[in-house]
């Protein structure tokens, strides 16, 4: 089991950038007025045939060959279900794969988003050959951080430098403060 | 709040520094697994840990990296050390301050922590 959101992210996520995305698209909205918190995971990645798509919900299929369950997908289903919430996954063949997840937001089940900050970090500074563009939005306050604008400043120097990667963590703590304005989510 | 002309600035700083350091020439690989497996377990805060730790102390030729499952869900998080000449070392049940504990020991001073290594845990 997953004990945050933002754990279930970098999961979902993970499997995009296993999937050779180039780009890949994270969205987290919250609407405290239709008490929803939407999360979107879109990649353009080698994406799956419906076969494959059928059976990612099974906890017992796995593309892997390390071991035989594969729970990321089945997890993040049931944590969005189970606060009377939606989850859809649609993919197809060379075009990609998108995961939507839409919770409750005052849900007694909704786990909280935990530190989305740093599966944000992770993701871009482990994965230099993916682009991220992640975007999160607090009742219409929101803010963009795009690995593409920042690979246009920097040039070859990678993320990993203790100084870039000490700014990106710095964006988003700031970015994700401002947007929550005051509130944990 | 953070700007791009701040990272304008430290692009400006580090190309004035000679000698920027490659990953690919780092001997020493840390590499944890960040399945679902281990993501479960704990090993988004181990991974940030020891990259914090190895900025932080300056330590030169080591990368710390990622990768999938190990097939050992069980140990997870694990940390594994590779260096060249050297067997590799597994360490299982990880948690941030043993993580520490390895970069002290084993990165800095070349003492394997016996303790936390998978042989030691299967005993």
């Amino acid at each position: 089991m997953l004990t945050e959101i933002s754990l279930h992210v970098l999961d979902i996520a993970e499997n995009s950038v296993k999937a050779k995305a180039k780009l890949v698209e994270i969205e987290i909205e919250i609407e405290e007025a239709k008490n929803f918190l939407r999360v979107l995971i879109r990649d353009d990645g080698v994406g799956m045939t419906k076969e494959v798509l059928r059976s990612v919900t099974d906890p017992f299929y796995t593309s892997r060959k390390t071991r035989k369950v594969g729970l990321g997908v089945p997890f993040f289903k049931a944590a969005a279900l189970q606060t009377e919430g939606d989850f859809s996954i649609t993919s197809e063949p060379g075009a990609g794969t998108t995961v939507i997840a839409e919770f409750t937001l005052s849900h007694l089940d909704r786990m909280p988003i935990g530190d989305i900050s740093a599966t944000i970090h992770t993701l871009v500074v482990y994965h230099q050959d993916v682009d991220f563009r992640y975007r999160y939005s607090v009742n219409g306050k929101e803010f963009v951080m795009d690995t593409r604008e920042f690979r246009a400043v920097l040039g070859d120097i990678s993320f990993a430098e203790r100084e870039v990667s000490e700014y990106i963590m710095e964006f988003l703590a700031e970015n994700h403060k401002e947007a929550n304005g005051g509130k944990v989510y | 709040m953070k700007s791009l002309e701040e990272l304008k600035a430290i692009r400006e700083r580090m190309q004035g520094q000679v000698g920027l350091r490659n990953e690919s020439e780092a001997s020493t690989r840390v590499v944890v697994g960040m399945a679902t497996c281990g993501i479960a377990s704990g090993a988004r805060p181990v991974l940030v840990a020891l990259a914090d730790a190895v900025a932080e102390k300056k330590i030169e030729d080591v990368a710390v990296t990622q990768t999938g499952c190990i097939g050992l869900c069980q140990y997870e998080p694990i940390v594994e050390v590779i260096q060249p000449g050297k067997e590799k070392v597994t360490y299982v049940k990880m948690d941030a301050k043993k993580a520490l504990e390895v970069v002290e020991q084993h990165l800095i001073r070349g003492q394997v922590v016996t303790e936390y290594t998978i042989g030691n845990t299967m005993k």
